[in-house]
This record gives structure tokens, sequence and C-alpha cells, in this order.
């Protein structure tokens, strides 16, 4: 399978079906390193690479990963890394990486596994809509299939023992990325917010750490890893996003209620400008693109599925902008084609 | 009356500490009581003075940094990136990490899910320590059949898997 067969298909937290009206997708991922070698960031190029070589036909072999594509950092350009990063497949710090670092990922890449980022090993799945539980019972029986071949860094006191001291223990971060412009629309983001950051989860924006929230898009996810079990980790998570799924209801229903020129307003100018602009910055196009998606959402907009907007919202990413134009694109180049590209998708 | 330390000057400072219901005094002079960081506004220890280690900064020794003996990392080498160098860094740093993981986990042991190959030794050990426990009751109470039973059970639980039973005493 080549990068371009992983185009043709919508991305694995895009799914038509789920219901994914305020949370887009759930993520699991377990942080994961061997016994027998120094961490990646601290082992060096040539041990990294006797790591990659090792198990990366380990990996293919699995049967939970099958069918499965491979992609070793170094065989890949730039603009190929940062599809897979767009793709959520990869992270910001493994599209710099290169020889010695790699992924093997399920072709539907709704499971897969990281080799040498910040670990030997980051196994991830994701799933559009709220189904952490569930993800997390796939993620299992992989972490299980993949140590029976690989001894793993383990204490009995601290739990599976990771690079970075934030991971340790279950080395697990469940997250799920909600949509919430009611909450942003009714001003009444913050308390939720900070709520959540009070009880020790973390928020961020869509592409992770260090992004920063556009398109009324948030991530939220344990900090905690070490001294829990999975399962309570996983439930509580669950159980907080529903009372912010709820938060996020109240507050389309008040917007409706109380401000609908104001919203009517709002989703009429992003249908305007979304449909008519001839530049459109990667920020501008994610608002408006939110504003769109509520729109629908809540009936204002009859002609038009979520699912053509979420498509929207990973396609109109730089890399895969200039991969559909199969040529690199200066920023404002980007901007005119991603207007086109919008208008198309949207007329 | 003669400084407690030097016993060469007069004595000007006196000092009085009330430690576990007993009166201790000690009287130094101006020059000792500097030396020994003596600066009245906080507790200190009549020993500590007598150590010359009152409130003083501690001489500074150049010490030599711990260096992970499997990987070679520094702990200014953790300090600079925030990662460790490989699964032992966690042995020999534990010192530093400690506080670190329990502001950031509020915790400090792993409760959660156990790679297979490691659980048949994890739950021996537990059951061995279980074991003891109960050996160590026996024998308080004078139990001493049940404890040599337990004993049995022990050294059972100890041998590495394979070996043959445990040889008879002679």
């Amino acid at each position: 399978m080549t990068l371009d067969d992983l185009l043709s298909q919508p991305g694995a937290w895009l799914a038509p079906g789920a219901d994914t009206a305020t949370v887009i997708s759930s993520r699991v991922r377990l942080a994961r390193n061997l016994r027998d070698s120094a961490f990646p960031g601290w082992a060096g190029e040539e041990e990294c690479e006797k790591i990659w070589r090792r198990l990366q036909p380990i990996l293919q072999g699995l049967p939970e990963l099958a069918p499965a594509a491979v992609f070793g950092m170094a065989d890949l350009e730039e603009l190929e890394r940062m599809i897979l990063f767009e793709r959520h497949l990869i992270s910001g710090e493994q599209a710099h990486k290169g020889r010695g670092s790699g992924l093997v990922t399920a072709q539907d890449e709704s499971i897969s596994v990281m080799v040498n980022e910040e670990d030997h090993l980051r196994l991830q799945a994701m799933s559009p809509g709220l189904a952490l539980q569930a993800i997390w019972q796939r993620m299992h029986a992989l972490d299980h299939a993949i140590e029976r071949q690989v001894p793993y860094a383990f204490s009995v006191k601290l739990g599976y023992l990771t690079a970075c001291p934030t991971n340790v223990g279950t080395g697990l971060r469940a997250s799920v990325m909600l949509h919430l412009p009611g909450l942003v629309l009714m001003n009444e983001l913050n308390p939720v917010l900070k709520g959540l950051t009070k009880i020790g989860l973390a928020v961020r924006g869509l592409w992770g750490e260090g992004t920063e929230a556009a398109g009324n898009l948030f991530q939220i996810s344990n900090q905690i890893t070490l001294g829990d079990r999975e399962e309570n980790i996983i439930r509580h998570i669950e159980q907080i996003v529903l009372e912010v799924v709820e938060h996020e209801r109240n507050a389309r229903a008040r917007l409706l209620e109380r401000k609908d020129l104001v919203l009517r307003d709002h989703v009429g100018r992003a249908f305007g400008i979304l449909t008519h602009a001839h530049l459109l910055s990667s920020k501008e196009a994610l608002d408006l693109l939110s504003g769109l998606r509520l729109g629908i959402d809540l009936g204002i907009i009859k002609d038009l599925d979520r699912l053509t907007v979420d498509r929207l919202l990973l396609l109109t990413q730089p890399a895969h902008l200039q991969k559909r134009e199969a040529r690199s694109l200066k920023p404002k180049d980007r901007d005119r084609v991603r207007a086109q590209l919008v208008r198309t998708q949207l007329s | 009356m003669h400084c407690e330390v030097c016993q060469e000057h007069e004595a000007t400072v006196h000092l009085t500490q009330i430690v576990d219901g007993h009166v201790r005094k000690i009287n130094l002079c101006e020059a000792c009581a500097a030396k020994s960081g003596l600066d009245m506004k906080g507790p200190l220890s009549i020993t500590d003075i007598l150590l010359g280690l009152g409130g003083a900064k501690p001489a500074e020794k150049p010490e030599r940094e711990r260096v992970c003996p499997r990987c070679h990392m520094r702990p200014s080498d953790f300090k600079k990136t925030g990662r460790l160098g490989c699964m032992d860094c966690y042995a020999t740093f534990a010192a530093e990490l400690a506080p670190m993981l329990q502001s950031m986990h509020h915790s400090s042991q792993h409760v959660g899910g156990i790679p297979a190959h490691e659980g048949a030794r994890v739950q021996l050990t537990a059951e061995i320590a279980a074991l003891q426990q109960a050996l160590e009751k026996a024998v308080a109470a004078e139990n001493f059949e049940e404890a040599a039973r337990l004993r049995d059970r022990i050294a059972a639980g100890r041998r590495p898997p394979g070996a043959g039973p445990a040889q008879e005493p002679a």
C-alpha cells in the first residue's frame, strides 16, 4: 500500500454512521519500550535502525494490524511525512525523524504503531465518535500480541517504563476530539475548560501538543498515567466527555432560543464565504467549516451533510492540498487552491 | 564564662532550647555564633551548632554527577531533555524522580496491567510475601508445625521453575 492509496480513503476518524455531532473522534495510545535497548532519543541512529529492522517484520505479521502498510520515515519526502501527521497517524515529533523510525499501520488506519518516536513503540487506535471502550479493547489485544514477541521494559513499582516520566505506569493516553461551537458562541467555554484542567485532564488543539485551538475543535485527554487502572482512566474520560457533550447540547439549545438571529448570521456568513472566497488560509477555513458544521447539525443548512465538511477539515490541510496538486505550494498559492477546493466540494 | 565551642573567648550568646521537655543551654562567643550561622530568627538545633552545621550553607563540595551505569545518562542530560536514557535510569535517578512522579501523578505505585511474561514472576513475589507474613505469625504463636509447612512452601516458590524438589536435609 502506498501513500496515494491512503489518500483515496477518508481517514480513520472520518467515517460515516457514527454520531459525531460533538465528539468527532476517539483515540487511545500506549507507550511501550523494549527492555534491552536505550530509549530512542538516547540510543543513537544505529541502534534505532536495528530496532526498526527488528520490530517492523514482527508488527507487519500481526493479525491485529493486518493487512498492514509500512512507512519508513527515511523513505518518505517531508510532504509525505506531513500527510501522515495530518491524518493523525504519526506525531509532529516523528514527522521530523529519519532513519530508524517508522510507522506500521492497518491499511484502514484505525490501528497503528509508531516505532522509535519518543518511545520504542507507540500503539494507537482511532475511531469516529465516542468509542474509547471499544478501541481500548482492540489496543489491549494488539499490546498482548506484541508483548508475546518482545519483552517490554517494566517495573513492578512504576509499571511500563517510558522515556518521559509523564507517561510512566500504564503508558496510556486516551483522548477525544470535540467540536464545541455552542459553548464558544455562548461564551461559556472557559469555565468548562478550567473545570477539565482542575480534574487533571489536558485540553489541546486539533493536532495535539502545542497546537492552538482552531475551528472550535478541542482535544481532551488524561494526564495522569500512574496509580490508576487502564479501565478506570478510560471510564473516567468517557464520563467527563458525556458531561461536556451535555453542556454543548444545552448551549446549542440556548443559542437557538435566545440568539437565533446571531446564530443564523454566523452560519450564513460561514457558508457564504466558503462558497465564494478565492483565498482561504488554513485557520480561516477551519473556523468557517466549524460554523458550517454547526449549521448542518442544527438543521439551518439542509443540502449538505456533516461528512462532507469533515472531509474538508482534512483535505484543506497544507500537506494534503500540496499532495493533491502534486507540487509544493507557497502559502499564498495554497490559500488559492484551498478556496478552489472548498468551492467545488460545497457547490 | 567561655564559649563552649572555641573555649577561648567570652560567651555572649546564650541559647536555650527545649527538646522533649528537657532544657538544653549553650553559650557561644560572637564569632562562633556567627560561624554557625546563628541568625536568631529561625529554629536551630544545639547539636547542629556544636557540630558546626548551624544554618550556615554546607561547604560546596564539587559533587561528582551520578551516571546511569547502563546508558551513561547524567542528571544534567535528563534536565536538558526531560527524557530518560533507558529503563535503568528509573532506578539510578530514583531519588530525583520520586517527588517529580508524585507531583505529576499523585501516586508512586503502578496498579494497572502487567505484561504476561512478567505476570507469573510478579504474582509469585506477592504470594511469597504473603506466605512470609503468615510464617512470622505462626512463629510468634509458637505454631512450629504450621511454620515448617509455610517455610517449605516459600522454599518451593523460590526455586527456579524446572528445578527438582528441595534436597532433604541429611
